[in-house]
């Protein structure tokens, strides 16, 4: 029986040639990953291990990037434990103020992951770097502790679900609607324990920043990786981002799928998400007409914070005023971003605008700081998670959307479809 | 190996950041974490749970962040065991890392009630309610997860290996 992508990288990473599905395997890891919240409680419980020592350390990447620059007392306390641990054990990847992004931003620019590594990371979000061909999923901070310790994790092999993309994006319609469609599509458990292999003509046709979108949400559809097969766009990326040698894994003709669904681009609008679940998805014109005021604007974090979602807001943001009343934070996700954006004038827009721009952090996404919503308050956001609480009060509430709609939501000052000036 | 005590009852999707919200993942100290499990949709959640104490929920408890603060918040507090329709990866592996017992149930997961008495044997995967007088079976736990769950998670169990 032949395998998915997924099951060849894990094959290769297990030293088998051959994998099925529910089988269990240890596989060697080519990067472990962990952030200012997660790597505290993995250095805790590396100090109950009896080996102490890190198995590689140019190959752990620990990237402060949820609660920092530091917002509190307590969260200078976690990153000082990570700087120690970092300094104590060599890590060379180690990223902080002035060095660091958002991490799934910050790894492939970095070049640390490349096609056919198999990647765990104790952040959810890790199943981001299936856009590069690589197999990476989210795990805790015991596993990412052991990761570090042994550089081996143990994975149940999973099936797959296979999405057949044909078509290509209308204007104003981006990754991130692609993949808000189908998490509304299949539900917030569709794809459960399982890979999310996404496939046909209509890849070519997406960018690396709406791959990078689309595989960062298969979480958000209980997915255990997203993945794209790798093409001439993939290698560019990479070569222009790497020194690193790459492994190119293709599924076999005859792998089995448990389900598969085939999506025409051309057909999709732009969509947002209502509290308080990613699935929970209409249609922008649906939404629109429901004429839903908002107090907040959040354009950023590791699903929309890269180059291309800034050049969407900014197009966007250029015609216009921020709506009075409205906030609208706009956060690059790496210093390297913020960087170009300035040289591209993004940055010049969005203030002349009345929008503010924050040095690169994950803080509002999940109610960390810098954009915390008050009881009643309403937000469109380009982030991953509309959850009760999930950026402030119990009884606020997040719209999931993408840059084009967050942006034109902001100068409309209610959630609005992004259209030709 | 057996848990008993009462249930506390929720829906589908109970997500990480209810179970312990991202504005306390600066805590450190577990018992200070523990006093804010599941605040947000049930704030007397923490105050109530006694030792022994059951969860009981729907689909895809624990979906989003890999917090492994959630399964640590609900062991500190007090829980015994997690029962529930179908769990999300991340909190499936987390528990089972830090020595949470879960099992999977769908029949038990729509029939058991808020505060009903239940006794659950992680052997067999037997879950009786002993209020209603009825039982199910879950998932049994294989015998080197039971031995992981045991020793206290992940961690314990690797280094009793390795003085073994």
């Amino acid at each position: 029986m032949g395998m998915t992508m997924t099951q060849k990288i894990l094959a290769a990473a297990a030293g088998l040639s051959e994998v099925k599905a529910g089988q269990l395997i240890e596989a060697d890891l080519d990067l472990v990953l962990g952030n200012d919240i997660t790597t505290p409680v993995a250095v805790n419980v590396m100090e109950g291990l009896e080996n102490k020592k890190v198995f590689d350390r140019n190959k752990i990447a620990l990237v402060m990037d949820h609660f920092i620059p530091n917002k509190d007392i307590k969260s200078a306390e976690n990153c000082k434990c990570c700087r120690d641990f970092a300094r104590e054990h060599g890590i060379t990847n180690y990223f902080d103020v002035g060095q660091m992004g958002i991490e799934h931003a910050l790894l492939p620019e970095q070049g640390l992951v490349v096609a056919g590594d198999c990647v765990i990371g104790a952040d959810s979000h890790t199943c981001t770097y299936g856009a590069l061909g690589a197999f990476s999923t989210g795990v805790g901070s015991t596993d990412m502790a052991a990761g570090m310790a042994t550089g081996k994790a143990w994975f149940k092999v999973p099936s797959a679900i296979r999405f057949n993309l044909k078509g290509s994006l209308p204007p104003f319609v981006s990754g991130k609607d692609v993949i808000l469609h189908i998490i509304g599509m299949i539900g917030v458990d569709g794809a459960l324990y399982r890979s999310m292999e996404f496939v046909g003509e209509g890849v070519a046709a997406l960018s690396m920043d709406d791959r990078f979108t689309i595989a960062n949400m298969a979480i958000e559809a209980g997915g255990k990786n997203g993945i794209f097969p790798v093409d001439e766009k993939t290698k560019e990326y990479m070569k222009a981002h790497s020194e690193r040698s790459f492994r190119v894994f293709e599924a076999d003709s005859d792998a089995v799928y448990d389900e598969e669904y085939t999506i025409d681009l051309s057909s999709l609008k732009s969509t947002v998400a209502c509290p308080h679940l990613p699935g929970n998805t209409k249609t922008i014109d649906e939404i629109e007409a429901e004429h839903i005021e908002i107090d907040q604007v959040v354009i950023g974090s590791c699903t929309n914070g890269r180059i291309s979602d800034l050049r969407a807001a900014a197009e966007i943001i250029s015609r216009g005023q921020v709506s009075k009343g409205v906030r609208c934070i706009i956060i690059p996700a790496t210093q390297k971003i913020y960087l170009q954006a300035l040289e591209e004038g993004l940055l010049k827009t969005f203030v002349e605008a009345g929008a503010i721009v924050s040095t690169p952090t994950c803080g509002p996404c999940l109610g960390g700081y810098m954009g915390i919503l008050a009881a009643g308050e309403r937000c469109v956001s380009t982030t991953n998670r509309n959850f009760v609480g999930r950026m402030g009060h119990v009884d606020s509430e997040v719209y999931l959307a993408s840059p084009a709609v967050a942006a034109m939501s902001a100068l409309k000052g209610y959630i609005a479809a992004p259209a030709q000036s | 190996m057996k848990a008993k005590g009462k249930v506390f009852l929720y829906g589908d999707n109970v997500d990480t950041d209810v179970i312990i919200p991202a504005r306390y993942l600066n805590i450190q100290d577990k018992k200070e974490l523990a006093s804010h499990a599941m605040e947000d949709i049930d704030k007397d959640f923490a105050s109530r749970v006694k030792p022994g104490d059951l969860v009981v929920a729907g689909k895809n408890f624990g979906c989003g962040s890999s917090r492994e603060h959630a399964p640590l918040v609900l062991k500190e507090a007090g829980v015994g065991c997690v029962i529930a329709e179908t769990f999300a990866r991340i909190f499936y592996r987390n528990a089972i890392n830090i020595g949470l017992p879960i099992i999977e149930c769908p029949e038990a997961a729509g029939k058991i009630e808020a505060g009903d008495e239940l006794e659950v044997d992680f052997d067999t995967g037997r879950i009786t309610d002993l209020t209603k007088g009825t039982s199910f079976t879950g998932q049994a736990f294989p015998e080197f997860m039971q031995k992981l769950i045991e020793s206290g998670g992940l961690v314990p169990y690797i280094n009793s290996g390795t003085k073994g």
